[in-house]
């Protein structure tokens, strides 16, 4: 298992590579750069800039003093927040972005699975049909509409949490994106795991655990519930990756200083250092989750085994 | 066991729950008075040499007073200068500065400190985008280009540590807004020299102003706290003063509605018609040393070989139906390319000003007619403009009116505005929208732009030996109203040869909450922190 994980590292790096290949190449590909302002340069003044940050070499060379300093895990500085390299502006945003997505990511799991549950084993009733209906809504409502919503309600008319803004350590600042940013994904959890409980309360594995006479209780927790949730799992890696990097829409809503926000910024004002940096961190979470729900796979499934 | 357990853990979450929804477990403590402002973007920086935006600048009037700076009317009033002499020539500037002056960790505040942040402002290693316009300083272009590199030659020089002498290469009447202006702030130099590029952040960061940086979370917050060292430091009556990046202006306004905010940097275009009716107390609309105009490339035919076409167009226009009708924020018509509000500036104006709209079709249809076009010939032209709701609708009311009074086919295209910037720059467009706002309130920032060798700056292209002759002799001008004269009348030549089209002049809009005291409106769209307080 642990040879099959070095295996799988040593294999991103590649991936890795040509995503930041092809960032660092189409970004330059974009018209205007970090320095076209509305009042324009003077030369002299673009020149020192441009050699300043290395822009006045070749592409390839660039490119490659890039590479150069990824691999020491110098991102480079920003061109547009003169006072802080990427690792420091990413460095802070990053336990933002993980705080919220993996609260939202959990609560997710937790409460999509323990609904699906519900709604399958009592396949047909009013439970199975509001518990789905909901989830209909949850997921076809993106979360650029439950956004406004949630702080309309929360947070103008009720008062109870801020509109937006980040206090680090205050939780109340927590709430509406959390909810925001998880609600989607509860509603399409419930409904896969609704599916697959249904499936396997079918299969021959759990009417053998009943025919012995095993609690029902103890049939679905035991038997049914791991295999149930297997493509629940295979959802769930993606699905962080997905909620880690792609909260920018919920950060950009509700002001929070996370990854995403500097992503959007970053792109408009072709801050090419800061594009890549969020790029590259990115491109390393997605590669690890992945790999967690391969492992989590050998775990939970009896037929998946990584000895080879 | 299990049991104790589970009533502790519900016990936690009550008590997260309720900490959470911010009911009143309140610990006593004085109420701090906090200024919360919505500041448009995250700062590039807060060295005054390298931030370039309002958002910067706002920032900087709290934190840094430089000789001179600008009070809630946006005039210059002494700052670290109690006052000063003039030669009779006036080129030499003779500043005395306060004993009192204080940097925030209880270091005066020099004339030195002055000599090494205005030349730091013009090193060419530094490469601060503003610093060119210090070039009226004798010697500074030179040593900001290179070509001389002694930092001595540049005409500031410390007499004593309370006398600071600047030498001029040229008179310069405006020279005191210039130095209001946050290039010529001074900065610590054995701060910044013992930090390096660390110095701004707060911990490490020394400042001359009334607020100093004590937190800062890139693109969530900077909070500044009092400085206690600063000379009028009990006449400030905040404690705190946060800004918050809101570059997501529906995200600032809800949080201004909350009262989350007390002031806001923008208001949401779409919501203005419901801010004007139910938020008036609130809503300050203020004109603003800034033109709305089109430009036009006079590299290209058929408009950059024809100025009867030019002027058709510039005349078809009707300005006030695009401020009243379409805009409906307060901007008024346009007929110049600087602003009115400079004091002792009066602009210059199309000739057609005064008519009536209804004479100005008439002749711009006649122009239209002399240059060969008409109903089988129709003009085509193009409106570039950056990717906004706003350029949008004036481009498509321009457009309109281009289209009923003369028959001209329009294409609107619209880009991201890096790609833009670039367009303008290299000249790929054939009229652009553009803006322009006084850096400090002097006409001859809007001048500037149109010289022949202002390079890409110059976005129509545009060249005339009389119009450099003029701003020559501006420039060389020890009389403020001899100077402005030039000026004007090099104003008039752009206007006559119709190389931009103003529109409107803008105008600034923010919310301010009535809990906020001493807010004041001003032409520079500049409010120092300083005398401001919040009654809650």
């Amino acid at each position: 298992m642990l040879r099959y994980a070095i295996i799988r590292l040593l294999g991103a790096i590649p991936t890795l590579f040509v995503i930041v290949l092809m960032s660092f190449f189409m970004m330059r590909l974009a018209p205007g750069g970090p320095f076209d302002r509305e009042r324009l340069l003077p030369p002299e003044i673009e020149a020192v800039l441009l050699k300043a940050y290395h822009l006045d070499e070749p592409l390839w060379m660039q490119f490659g003093r890039y590479l150069g300093g990824l691999v020491q895990g110098d991102l480079g500085p920003s061109f547009q927040y003169k006072d802080f390299t990427v690792s420091e502006l990413i460095g802070n945003a990053l336990p933002v972005s993980l705080t919220i997505g993996g609260i939202a990511i959990v609560l997710a799991a937790i409460v999509g699975i323990i609904l699906g549950t519900i709604a399958a084993l009592r396949q047909n009733s009013w439970i199975d049909y509001s518990v789905m209906g909901v989830s209909m809504t949850g997921i076809a409502m993106p979360s650029f509409v439950m956004a406004p919503v949630l702080t309309l309600i929360f947070g103008l008319t009720l008062k109870l949490v801020p509109v937006g803004g980040w206090v680090a350590g205050d939780p109340r600042y927590i709430i509406l994106p959390v909810i925001a940013l998880t609600l989607p994904h509860i509603a399409y959890i419930a409904r896969l795991t609704r599916g697959n409980m249904i499936e396997v309360m079918r299969a021959s594995h759990v009417r053998t655990a009943r025919a012995k006479g095993i609690s029902e209780a103890m049939v679905v927790w035991r038997h049914a519930l791991r295999g149930g949730l297997l493509p629940v799992i295979s959802y769930l890696g993606p699905a962080t990756a997905g909620i880690l990097t792609g909260s920018v829409v919920v950060e950009q809503i509700f002001g929070i200083p996370g990854v995403g926000r500097f992503f959007v910024q970053a792109a408009l004002n072709r801050d090419y250092t800061l594009v890549l940096g969020v790029i590259v961190v990115y491109g390393v979470l997605i590669v690890l989750f992945n790999l967690a729900v391969d492992l989590a796979y050998g775990l939970l499934d009896p037929r998946v085994r990584y000895d080879g | 066991m299990a049991k104790k357990f589970c009533l502790l853990f519900c016990q936690v979450l009550t008590l997260g729950f309720f900490l959470a929804l911010g009911l009143p477990i309140s610990l006593g403590a004085q109420a701090e008075m906090i200024l919360h402002r919505g500041n448009g973007a995250e700062p590039e920086s807060l060295d005054p040499h390298k931030g370039t935006g309002v958002p910067e600048n706002a920032i900087y009037n709290d934190i840094f007073e430089g000789l001179v700076r600008l009070d809630m009317q946006g005039q210059p009033v002494p700052g670290v200068a109690v006052r000063w002499d003039v030669s009779p020539d006036g080129t030499t500037y003779l500043f005395y500065l306060r004993k009192d002056a204080r940097w925030s960790n209880g270091d005066p505040v020099t004339a030195d400190d002055f000599v090494y942040s205005l030349r730091r402002a013009i090193d060419p290693v530094t490469a601060a985008e503003y610093g060119p316009i210090l070039d009226v300083i004798a010697g500074a272009h030179d040593f900001r280009l290179g070509v001389n590199k002694q930092a001595s030659s540049v005409g500031v020089r410390a007499l004593d540590p309370l006398r600071l002498e600047i030498k001029l290469a040229a008179p310069a009447p405006f020279l005191m807004g210039l130095l209001a202006h946050n290039i010529a702030m001074p900065i610590p130099q054995k701060v910044v020299e013992k930090f390096g590029s660390q110095w701004t952040r707060p911990g490490n960061i020394v400042v001359n102003g009334p607020f100093i940086p004590v937190d800062w979370v890139p693109q969530a917050s900077l909070t500044l706290g009092r400085n206690p060292h600063f000379h009028e430091a009990a006449q400030i009556k905040l404690d705190k003063v946060i800004y918050y990046p809101t570059e997501n202006i529906a995200e600032e306004f809800k949080r201004f509605r909350a009262g989350e905010l007390d002031l806001t940097y923008q208001i949401p275009p779409e919501q203005a018609d419901l801010i004007r009716t139910t938020m008036a107390s609130e809503y300050k609309n203020t004109p603003l040393l800034g033109t709305y105009f089109y430009t036009i490339n006079l590299t290209r035919p058929p408009l950059g070989g024809d100025i009867r076409l030019r002027r058709a167009l510039a005349l078809a226009i009707d300005r006030r139906i695009i401020v009243e009708k379409v805009l409906r924020r307060g901007e008024t018509p346009a007929y110049s390319l600087v602003p009115s509000g400079i004091a002792g500036y009066t602009h210059a104006e199309m000739a057609e000003a005064q008519w009536t709209q209804q004479q100005r079709e008439d002749e711009a249809r006649r122009l239209y007619a002399a240059a060969g076009y008409g109903p089988d010939k129709p003009l085509s032209v193009e409106i570039l403009f950056n990717t906004n709701e706003e350029h949008k609708r004036t481009a498509i009311a321009v457009g309109a009116m281009w289209r009923k009074v003369l028959g001209v086919q329009l294409q609107l295209t619209n880009q991201e505005w890096k790609v833009y910037m670039q367009s303008l720059s290299q000249k790929i467009y054939q009229i652009g929208r553009y803006a322009w706002f006084a850096d400090y309130p002097d006409p001859a920032t809007y001048i500037d732009l149109h010289l022949s060798t202002a390079g890409g700056r110059n976005r129509p292209g545009f060249k005339n030996p009389k119009y450099d002759e003029l701003f020559e002799a501006a420039a060389h001008s020890a009389n403020a109203q001899e100077r402005f004269g030039y000026l004007r009348a090099a104003e008039q030549i752009v206007l006559d040869h119709m190389a931009v089209i103003p529109l409107y002049q803008y105008t600034s809009k923010r919310l301010v909450a009535t809990r906020v005291k001493g807010w004041g409106p001003n032409r520079l769209d500049v409010y120092p922190s300083r005398y401001m307080s919040v009654e809650r």
